[in-house]
């Protein structure tokens, strides 16, 4: 909505443009990602709990003749230099300038949001406070004064509905305003002796000619009352200044239990607190229990809390794999297997194409693609689930509840958050990890991400689960993401058992109010894993279709093959396929679905449709009940869960370990995990299906 | 004089001291819990750890190690929702 505006406006304006950097910097779930989708018309993910965005972002928009280049950054609760979402952050406002500062406040959480903004000013740059989510504000009725808010702070507060669109140009205009009056003045939020040892340990600063240093003259004079390591090291201080500030830290008293940086801190907290008594005042009817707190005394209940869980989580897989999702996905493979491939094939035929071209497109891409594509329905039926547990915050209490269980593992509840993730897709969980804030921890869930089976995989169960389990395959599907869970669980346990005890492991954590889930946020999240699992169909699965269909069709002199056997990927799979005899499915055919897998999880099932050239689901269905027991067919599921995740994953993986070591070490861990745990799993069911 | 975790819930208390050292102090300080803040503890999670309290207007998730590390003055409910701001 406002981007049209944005873009007619200008048009309508001069042709003299200027390109402006802004940057949005506020707590973790402050709104900052959703007002940067709004001014730039981009979709990033959303939702409603504490370190969504985890890199920075950039994005571009245009207002009245001028460029914006906005950089969403990582939320962050103050500016220490002890994670690493606050280094990057601070480091991008001090070296990396922006024009103007956008900093997002939640209102319906002053005191903790202005926290970082009383940091932010100490800058000394343009910036403005958009102060978000005032619709919510309104609507509970509390009533909070600009004017004297502006006032008491020396900076410009814009109000704004960031899901709503309310109020962004008004914020725009006032950040381009801010950039070109440069009427910046930084506010003493420090009183008494403090205010004096600070104002004299700046103007120590102030003779100084480095313009680094007199422009963030106020920031660096906290930050080195505070003794703060990194901004030691950023700026040079002579031996003469350095014993002059020494002396003047001294005139403050200190303990060992009241620092320097809990004076400082209390120091803001009390003016904020000061301030918000002036210009804030809460509607006296809404004292007691908010809605959040009344829906927490049964969502995270001490008795109720689990059970609800597994509820919730049991609901979401009945949903996915039951009539439900299935229903859709019947009526999808209808289309495609009717009307679709009819049409292509149609076509080609008043082409008069050759046979093999015929065959390409029939046997190769549109069985294979096919195959995978009709399980978009529960894919989407799984991400929309998800997302909405995401969107109203139960995900930030679904870490609170397990942090036990997670430190018996040596874990904290925050890991449980990028492992629910992984159930859609494991790229953002191993990205999403970055919230832990321990590297141990860190490096020890991406271990275990893969093990969350993803969405891709549903395409491989939803496939043969109800082929050989019929209508207890929604049992069997819920059973096997359960042995993932344990499998993971199980490894960390060990591992830390291993590794070196660190530093002691913490969880605080904030619990965001719950918020009802916007059409747009959810939208966004399906239509992205919507958007990403087209484009592999695309790309990833029809060349592979096509490579595989290929290779099946000829032998190694390039001639047609009449039999099977006789082809390249018979005689290439055939060394393969005893590795697997022990799992059960020592069939050519399951090897190569395996290997294909590895560059997408849908190729599994796209490589099987097409080797048993198989036109629809019933072909498909029988192929594979002759090709597999119930026990090879619940072991190859097994494997499919616990082997090497898609090339993305990996790829992910080896970002965030910045290893190639330990990603091979990963990589090979997960592999030796599937076939253990399949071949185990078959010797089982072989018994109880005998 | 007690530690939070020593609060039951719904109980409320003015924060006196912490005495959490290293990097997770700061995190805690800045989270807000200053000496003179006000908290109420809300509940304890199932398996009795970690809590959830209230501190400067949000809910807040600590660890019981954590919490056993900050000192308050048991207050009564009414004086912190006169006094809290």
């Amino acid at each position: 909505m406002l981007k049209s505006q944005i873009v007619k406006n200008a048009e309508i304006s001069s042709k003299k443009s200027s390109v402006l950097k802004f940057s949005l910097v506020g707590n973790p779930n402050s709104g900052k990602t959703t007002l940067f989708n709004r001014l730039t018309g981009n979709t990033q993910s959303v939702g409603n709990w504490p370190g969504v965005t985890v890199e920075k972002k950039e994005g571009k928009a245009k207002f009245r003749g001028n460029i914006l280049n906005i950089l969403d950054l990582p939320g962050i609760y103050s500016l220490s230099p002890y994670s690493p979402e606050e280094v990057i952050t601070r480091n991008s406002l001090l070296i990396d300038t922006p024009d103007v500062i956008i900093n997002v406040v939640d209102a319906t959480n002053l005191q903790r949001n202005l926290y970082l903004t009383t940091q932010i000013i100490e800058f000394g740059m343009p910036m403005v406070v958009a102060l978000n989510m005032i619709d919510v504000l309104e609507k509970r009725k509390d009533k909070i004064e600009i004017e004297k808010l502006e006032e008491n702070f020396g900076v410009k507060v814009v109000p704004i509905s960031a899901s709503k669109g309310k109020g962004l140009e008004k914020l725009v205009e006032a950040a381009i305003n801010s950039y070109k009056t440069l009427k910046i003045s930084v506010k003493n939020f420090y009183s008494g002796k403090i205010r004096n040892v600070l104002a004299n340990i700046e103007n120590i600063f102030g003779n100084k000619q480095n313009r680094l240093e007199s422009n963030f003259k106020r920031f660096y004079a906290v930050k080195i009352f505070e003794d703060d390591q990194l901004a030691l090291n950023q700026i040079e201080v002579s031996q003469q200044d350095y014993k002059k500030i020494k002396k003047l830290k001294s005139q403050i008293k200190t303990s060992k239990n009241i620092d320097r940086q809990v004076i400082i801190a209390d120091e803001r907290y009390k003016y904020i607190c000061q301030m918000c008594e002036r210009s804030f005042k809460r509607n006296p009817k809404n004292k007691t229990d908010s809605f959040s707190d009344k829906i927490d005394k049964i969502l995270i209940n001490r008795f109720l809390a689990f059970p609800i869980f597994f509820l919730m989580i049991f609901c979401i897989f009945f949903i996915t794999f039951g009539s439900f999702g299935n229903f859709f996905k019947e009526k999808v493979e209808f289309l495609l297997q009717g009307p679709i491939s009819d049409f292509f094939l149609n076509f080609l035929n008043i082409c008069k194409a050759s046979d093999w071209t015929k065959s390409l497109v029939k046997d190769g891409i549109l069985s294979g693609i096919g195959a995978a594509v009709s399980f978009l329905p529960q894919i989407i039926i799984l991400f929309t689930l998800l997302s909405l547990l995401e969107d109203t915050g139960y995900m930030a209490r679904c870490a609170f509840i397990m942090d036990r269980i997670f430190k018996k593992l040596g874990l904290s509840g925050r890991s449980f958050v990028p492992m629910l993730i992984g159930f859609g897709c494991n790229v953002p969980a191993v990205m999403g990890t970055r919230i832990i804030e321990k590297e141990k921890d860190k490096k020890l869930t991406i271990f275990i991400i893969p093990f969350m089976s993803c969405s891709a995989k549903i395409t491989i169960y939803a496939l043969m689960a109800p082929v050989f389990f019929g209508s207890n395959s929604p049992f069997i599907i819920f059973g096997l993401y359960l042995l993932g869970i344990f499998v993971a669980f199980t490894t960390v346990f060990f591992m830390n058992k291993f590794l070196t005890k660190g530093k002691r492991a913490s969880f605080v954590m904030e619990l965001p109010p719950y918020r009802f889930p916007t059409f747009n946020n959810v939208f966004i999240h399906v239509w992205e894993s919507v958007k990403d699992f087209l484009k592999r169909a695309g790309t990833v699965l029809a060349s592979c279709s096509i490579i595989i269909w290929f290779l099946e069709t000829f032998d190694f002199r390039m001639q047609v093959v009449k039999s099977g056997e006789d082809s390249i990927i018979y005689n290439i799979a055939s060394f393969l396929a005893p590795i697997f005899t022990p799992c059960g499915f020592g069939n050519w055919r399951s090897s190569v679905a395996l290997v294909a897998g590895i560059a997408a999880k849908e190729s599994v099932v796209s490589t099987m449709a097409v080797l048993c050239n198989s036109n629809n689901s019933s072909e498909l269905a029988i192929f594979l009940s002759n090709e597999f027991s119930k026990a090879s067919a619940l072991s190859f599921m097994v494997f499919v869960l616990f082997y090497t995740p898609c090339i993305a994953v990996i790829s992910a993986i080896k970002r965030e370990f910045q290893s190639t070591k330990w990603t091979s070490v990963a990589i090979f861990y997960q592999i030796i995990v599937a076939w253990v745990m399949s071949s185990l799993v078959f010797f089982v069911a072989k018994i109880i299906f005998k | 004089m007690i530690t939070i975790n020593k609060l039951k819930p719904s109980e409320c208390g003015v924060v006196l001291s912490i005495s959490i050292r290293g990097a997770l102090r700061r995190r805690i300080i800045d989270m807000g819990i200053t000496p003179g803040a006000f908290i109420k503890l809300n509940r304890t999670a199932p398996f009795g750890d970690p809590i959830e309290i209230t501190i400067r207007g949000y809910n807040l998730s600590i660890r019981k190690a954590e919490a056993r590390e900050i000192i308050v003055k048991k207050i009564s409910k009414s004086e912190y929702e006169e006094s809290a701001c």
